[in-house]
């Protein structure tokens, strides 16, 4: 890829980081989920006790173990991880072959009377997001349920809104966003790729 | 994964371990639940095509269709044009022409699953064809072993009896072949079939002397509906050379298990006190068997139509 795109301004050249063209690179990963984590427990007040973080499998469930290792270090209080896979509830699964599932792992305590915030790498046409919400539905009946992600792209097909978002990245269609992690592709790293 | 599963060896080991690991995820999502029915197959249609009696294998396929969201009608022969004469091709495509996208097929005639495969566009799932095959079952007992020994390479299976008239050995020796395990039939000769020395097993007929050795005894049934001859002189000689009691039992390791496909003749092939024991999956088998269908099912129509 030449160049960053045009639509995506790249925060590389402050710091000169090795990864040229990188929309965020790991220090920022690692700052935007810090970010993140002060605002899950400004939001949440009292509530904090019965935070569960849910990440959608691939690149939500590390996600969400490290949103909750942040909340645990800067408010002290434990937090619940688990995963859902949203492939059996997916709307799309008729247009292309089929897919592999993931795991499902929720606490022992389960999710009903929570607050259950969702989390995702990349919001994009907020289908996934629906899928997960189909799934909650079958899992149990949270308290309430809310959205973090990672990178918010635009171009929503379904009134479907995050509500702690890493980093909003105007985007064409025609774009991809590749988020890297560690802990599924050996490095933190996020670049918007096309025209 | 083809479009069919008509028998093990349409599986590789990569799709056997898909189908298994899939069979695991979708028991871990389900488990605990309120809702055990996932939306994946709405508005699908499988159709339960049974020439012969079953209670286990159809009630699995039908719990795991409908646990998919997938709308299953039930044929079983019985009160159906079959007996006004209908053939299993026109039945097939009368079928299909009411639009159901999978046949599970159960039939007394080793083949007509294949047979059927290729008269249909829908995928072709084989619940047993005479002495042929039954590859559902053959996952299933895969996937018992797998969770209850953690392991599938290396580890030594028994096939214990009448593997002459058994659709479920004869898929469970090419299956466990393909996932690594080590298979030995264990039988009077006479209920050995012919070429038997070509399959990828070994043949004993001492159980006496494989049992120490084995991490996995699997009993089958005698089947003496389809027996028209005299395999072995009395139902008492067999069983007490080829039933598995408590003090064959005995003889076996500590983390040895023992399995039965159903349905069990108790007292002849298996003691009760066996079948009943710490060492049987018997039970786990058939709740298995839903999660395996699940699993089989949602690969096979679960994505865009080939």
């Amino acid at each position: 890829m030449a160049g960053s795109p045009p639509a995506a301004p790249s925060s590389r050249d402050a710091r000169g980081s090795a990864s040229p063209g990188a929309l965020l690179t790991a220090p920022d990963v690692a700052r935007v989920v810090d970010r993140m984590a002060h605002q899950l427990i400004e939001k949440a007040g009292n509530g904090l006790g019965d935070l569960v973080l849910v990440g959608i499998p691939t690149r939500g469930a590390p996600l969400a173990r490290r949103l909750a290792a942040r909340v645990e270090a800067f408010s002290g209080t434990p937090i619940d991880v688990g995963t859902v896979d949203i492939t059996l509830y997916r709307d799309d699964l008729r247009l292309r072959g089929v897919r592999a599932l993931e795991d499902t792992v929720l606490p022992g305590s389960g999710i009903d009377g929570r607050l259950v915030v969702l989390v995702d790498d990349v919001l994009f046409s907020g289908r996934s997001v629906r899928a997960a919400l189909d799934a909650l539905r079958d899992l149990g009946r949270p308290r309430a349920v809310q959205l973090a992600v990672l990178i918010d792209r635009g171009h929503r097909e379904l009134p479907i809104r995050a509500d702690y978002v890493g980093k909003n990245v105007p985007t064409s269609r025609a774009q991809s966003v590749k988020v890297r992690l560690a802990e599924t592709d050996g490095a933190d790293e996020v670049r918007v790729e096309g025209e | 994964m083809k479009r069919h599963l008509l028998e093990a060896d349409d599986l590789d080991r990569a799709d056997a371990t898909l189908v298994l690991d899939t069979a695991a995820q979708i028991e871990a999502a389900l488990t605990g639940r309120e809702v055990k029915k996932l939306p994946t197959l709405r508005g699908r249609t499988v159709v339960n095509l049974f020439y012969e009696d079953s209670t286990r294998t159809r009630i699995s396929f039908e719990l795991a269709a409908k646990r998919l969201s997938a709308d299953v009608i039930n044929f079983s022969a019985k009160g159906s044009s079959v007996s006004k004469g209908e053939s299993l091709k026109d039945t097939a495509l009368t079928l299909e022409a009411m639009g159901s996208d999978a046949i599970v097929i159960r039939h007394g005639a080793s083949g007509a699953p294949h047979q059927l495969a290729s008269w249909v566009r829908g995928s072709v799932v084989n619940a047993g064809d005479g002495t042929h095959e039954h590859p559902t079952q053959a996952l299933l007992d895969a996937y018992t072993i797998r969770a209850r020994l953690g392991r599938l390479e290396g580890v030594r299976v028994a096939v214990v009896g009448d593997v002459l008239h058994s659709r479920v050995a004869r898929s469970n020796v090419r299956l466990l072949h393909t996932l690594g395990a080590e298979v030995t039939l264990v039988a009077p000769p006479t209920l050995l079939p012919v070429g038997v020395g070509s399959w990828p097993a070994e043949v004993s007929y001492d159980l006496d002397a494989v049992l120490p050795k084995a991490d996995v005894v699997m009993m089958l049934r005698v089947q003496a509906e389809r027996m028209n001859a005299s395999y072995f002189p009395s139902a008492r000689e067999y069983s007490r050379r080829y039933g598995l009691d408590a003090r064959r039992m005995a003889a076996l390791g500590d983390d040895a298990i023992v399995m039965h496909p159903g349905p069990m003749n108790r007292g002849m092939e298996i003691a009760a006190e066996v079948a009943d024991s710490v060492r049987s999956t018997i039970v786990e088998q058939v709740g298995n068997g839903v999660s395996v269908r699940m699993a089989v099912l949602y690969l096979l129509l679960g994505g865009a139509p080939s």
